[in-house]
């Protein structure tokens, strides 16, 4: 047996050699980039002749693109305009960049297609049109220079700015005027082939990075409006309680308060979590409005729903995975009677609880309701929705909302809907008070009262044959979203467990939806990153009763799925996997599939004799097709690692008596810089047709990674989450 | 209550309670909104500023114990983002949503002003209270690295 000692240092240097080179590659200098402004939501400030919605030309030739999505960090503008500009062809140094109007999308009949952010979706589902957009934009510019210079189109070039045929030459922005009053016969195709790109799939600075180092940059929490008012909100704390009174009177003379605000349910919306009962102080300034509100006598009836807790429902959980439940995916009655005939049977549960956003923005909207219309600013990924809630709240034509994109302070599937209910609470209170007014969730309430990613219940069985490969496997799951729903996203959240790749001859998985009074949504990655540890970890438990090596075992059993191969025979050139570290230290395989991408994660962590968990390094290697730009793609999958590690191995919010008890980051303690793995991305891309998201699927699999990892170092099988609270002691004698 | 503060090289004046958080005073009552709300109680570090050279959390030290000190935020780091600290940010590409990055600026900041080649282990001791939730720390520790070569070049 070889040992290898592994050190973090070791692998520290080793990064920042790899990291440092590739930094050199991505450094653009400033004067040569793109633009954007810090205040990115002004209504238009483009000059010059709009050639089409997405694309304004000025007489110099400065470009500027609008962006019809929202930047929460995962590079949304950047990716955009690259998009456009690719078609376009314009030099990347003369683009600048500003959000898209909601109102005018809405007017408009949703003319910008979608301005909605969310799904991992932006590159692999709207570069058609946003690439058709900048190549209609220059087939037109091409078809006025033509007509101007009595030639066919056909003998135009367009590049970076200029047309040009034979001795002939012309800017874009010269022919701006004449190219937006040209119709074209036909649209263009858009170059599907990568071999043909000049802009995308190479690096490119993000556009947003220096307004992100000097304070410039504008988000919704900053939202500062003439003579704007702030309120404070509380609602039950027990989510979805009754509210039937509070004593005013006990605060209405401390210094700046101005109201309280009774703030009604609205019913019928419990799938799409929206505003329950609350109370909200208003006050001159936020800080006096949160003062207050913490001294306002309040009376709630909590119900039921005080009776729930998170031991009560993993109870009922376990209890529910014994039961036959709804099918997911196809029917396969003989899995279950392998597995009861069978000599050898791998059985396990699972569990994790709810977990929330905590995004670094709390909660907030500032919502200005005026005679003639009312302007919103909201942190939200879904511009659309904003402007039909508050309409809906305020009963007013939708036509005269004017909804503000904001950066946000990350959003990870926390913000869709339009904000949602702190949005509509900022309507009404506005509405009440007759002024503009900042409504901003203490930190507290944010984690209190957030759209919760939901808890999850496993229960998973395989038959193993004599070669050591399962026969058959039989899996259920039980999970607890406000009114049962299942689908948070695109499928069904147990996806990643009846959706696994593996050639078992014979499988069946059912579900439990279980009705719940907490809030629940989508969570960056939704149903894979909860299912996805459970459905990996199960794979190593198979693997090693069968006597295989996990990764041999995941390659064996997707033979014929070049996708998958080339995912994990990359995973083992690059990450050197093997079981026979010394005790303490370990290394663990998983690969999920999620938003057409397939990531694979091989995770190194050393575990001292006391339990301490240090997780030195996480490889991923995902196939997402293609990728545009490396750098952003880099640091998503970075960050959806770090954000899924947050999770399982700190995270874990505590129901009791129905409420959460642990609302700040004293308590619902979140990976800190010291507890950084090295995170380490390769993209092995299959290409084609295959378009993958990259904003989240890094994330799932590095939990079961992980926790396969732990179980080579200890002997020890984590089948719960917060690792944090799982006891990883051993000794030599083990 | 009236008093005077010594921001960013401003002498700005206020009319608060004197206990109300240094945080609330620079976003809401002089307009400074680059230092950020997180959690209120010292705990994620999106408030860091600098006070007489120290990085400190706004949400927990009350304006009147800050009377008579020199207190800088992110906007007066430097004029024109040329702080080493802001051109090792930019030059590895450190923000994602960008949010908690004042607070990380302004620690790294001060922890380069204490030791000019600080090891791994004090990085993290001293960016330790910094929260990021868009996991961009390995880029952190990469750019403090990168901005205490530039402070020195």
């Amino acid at each position: 047996m070889t040992t290898q000692t592994l050190s973090r240092r070791s692998f520290l240097q080793a990064s920042v050699a790899v990291g440092g080179g590739l930094m050199l590659g991505f450094h653009m200098p400033e004067a040569l980039a793109a633009s954007i402004g810090p205040r990115p939501q002004s209504t238009t400030t483009a000059v010059g002749t709009e050639v089409n919605a997405w694309i304004v030309i000025d007489k110099d030739s400065t470009v500027t693109l609008r962006i019809p999505h929202t930047e929460m960090g995962q590079g949304g503008i950047t990716s955009v305009a690259m998009l456009i500009a690719e078609e376009l062809n314009v030099d990347w140094s003369r683009i600048k960049t500003e959000f898209a109007d909601a109102n005018r999308h809405l007017r408009n009949n949703k003319e910008y297609k979608v301005m909605s952010t969310h799904g991992s979706q932006l590159v692999r589902l709207q570069h058609p049109h946003l690439m058709g957009a900048g190549a209609s934009a220059r087939e037109r510019l091409k078809q006025a220079a033509a007509e101007a210079w009595g030639i066919d189109r056909s003998e135009v070039e367009a590049k970076l700015g200029m047309l040009t045929a034979g001795s002939r030459s012309a800017t874009y922005g010269e022919l701006a005027e004449a190219a937006a009053k040209v119709t074209l016969d036909k649209e263009p195709e858009i170059k599907k082939d990568p071999a043909k790109w000049w802009l995308l799939g190479r690096p490119r600075q993000r556009l947003d990075i220096p307004h992100k180092v000097n304070g410039s940059a504008q988000y919704a929490i900053d939202t500062r409006v003439p003579g704007m008012v702030y309120a404070a909100v509380k609602a039950s704390p027990v989510p979805w309680g009754a509210l039937k009174g509070y004593n005013f009177d006990a605060i209405k003379d401390r210094p700046g308060v101005i109201a309280a605000v009774r703030l009604k349910a609205v019913p019928g919306k419990r799938d799409q979590p929206d505003m329950q009962d609350a109370v909200a102080v208003v006050a001159d300034s936020w800080y006096r409005a949160k003062t207050a509100l913490e001294l306002l006598p309040i009376e709630w009836d909590f119900g039921d729903s005080a009776k729930t807790s998170t031991a009560g429902y993993y109870a009922e959980g376990h209890r529910l995975v014994e039961q036959k439940g709804i099918l997911s995916g196809k029917e396969d009655p003989m899995a279950a009677e392998i597995i009861a005939a069978a000599k050898k049977v791998v059985t396990a549960s699972y569990q994790r609880p709810f977990e929330t956003h905590a995004r670094m923005e709390p909660i907030n909207a500032t919502v200005h309701v005026q005679a003639d219309r009312v302007d919103v600013w909201s942190p939200t990924q879904d511009q659309s929705s904003a402007v039909t809630l508050v309409a809906s709240q305020l009963g007013v034509d939708p036509r005269t909302v004017y909804a503000h994109t904001m950066f946000l302070g990350g959003g990870f599937g926390g913000n869709g809907g339009g904000g949602t209910a702190v949005t509509r609470q900022a309507a009404e209170i506005s509405r009440q008070v007759g002024k503009p007014v900042k409504v901003i969730w203490s930190r507290e309430e944010d984690l209190a009262q957030d759209k919760q990613r939901p808890m999850t219940v496993a229960k998973l069985s395989a038959a193993i044959g004599d070669d050591g490969l399962p026969t058959a496997l039989f899996t259920r799951a039980a999970w607890f979203t406000m009114d049962g729903i299942n689908q948070l996203g695109s499928a069904t959240a147990d996806y990643a467990i009846y959706n696994m790749p593996y050639l078992i001859p014979h499988r069946q998985h059912e579900r439990h939806n279980v009705k719940t009074h907490i809030p629940s949504s989508t969570h960056r990655a939704p149903g894979a990153n909860q299912h996805g540890f459970m459905a990996e970890s199960f794979v190593d438990e198979m693997a090693i009763a069968g006597g295989w090596d996990p990764l041999e075992w995941r390659i064996r059993m997707t033979e014929g799925m070049p996708d998958w191969q080339l995912v994990l025979k990359t995973l083992k050139e690059r990450s050197g996997f093997r079981t026979d570290l010394p005790k303490g230290e370990g290394m663990g395989v998983a690969v999920v599939e999620s938003h057409g991408t397939i990531a694979a994660a091989c995770a190194t962590v050393t575990v001292s004799r006391r339990g301490r968990l240090e997780i030195e390094k996480v490889l991923v290697v995902l196939d997402a097709g293609h990728v545009i730009n490396p750098h952003t793609a880099t640091e998503q999958c970075e960050g959806s690692v770090c954000w899924e590690l947050s999770h399982a191995w700190m995270g874990g919010l505590e129901l009791e008596n129905g409420r959460f008890v642990n609302t700040n980051f004293d308590s619902y303690n979140l990976l800190r810089i010291h507890q950084r793995p090295q995170v380490e991305t390769v993209f092995a891309l299959s290409g084609g047709t295959k378009w993958g998201g990259l904003g989240e699927p890094a994330g799932p699999p590095a939990p079961p990674a992980v926790a396969n990892a732990i179980y080579y170092a200890t002997g020890k099988r984590i089948r719960e989450t917060p690792f944090r609270s799982q006891d990883l002691t051993w000794t030599d004698l083990a | 209550m009236q008093f005077t503060l010594n921001v960013n090289g401003k002498s700005e004046t206020v009319d608060v309670e004197p206990e109300t958080p240094l945080l609330w005073v620079l976003r809401d009552h002089i307009g400074l909104t680059g230092t950020k709300y997180g959690c209120g109680i010292a705990r994620c570090g999106a408030c860091t500023i600098h006070v007489d050279g120290q990085a400190t959390k706004a949400c927990q030290l009350p304006a009147s114990a800050a009377v008579g000190k020199q207190i800088t935020t992110i906007e007066g780091l430097s004029s024109n983002s040329s702080h080493p600290v802001q051109r090792a940010w930019v030059e590895i590409g450190v923000p994602q949503c960008g949010y908690c990055q004042s607070g990380q600026i302004m620690a790294a900041s001060a922890l380069l002003r204490k030791r000019k080649n600080p090891t791994e282990d004090e990085i993290e001791a001293a960016m330790a209270d910094n929260l990021c939730r868009c996991g961009t720390y390995q880029r952190i520790v990469q750019a403090i690295r990168r901005a205490s070569q530039l402070a020195q070049a």
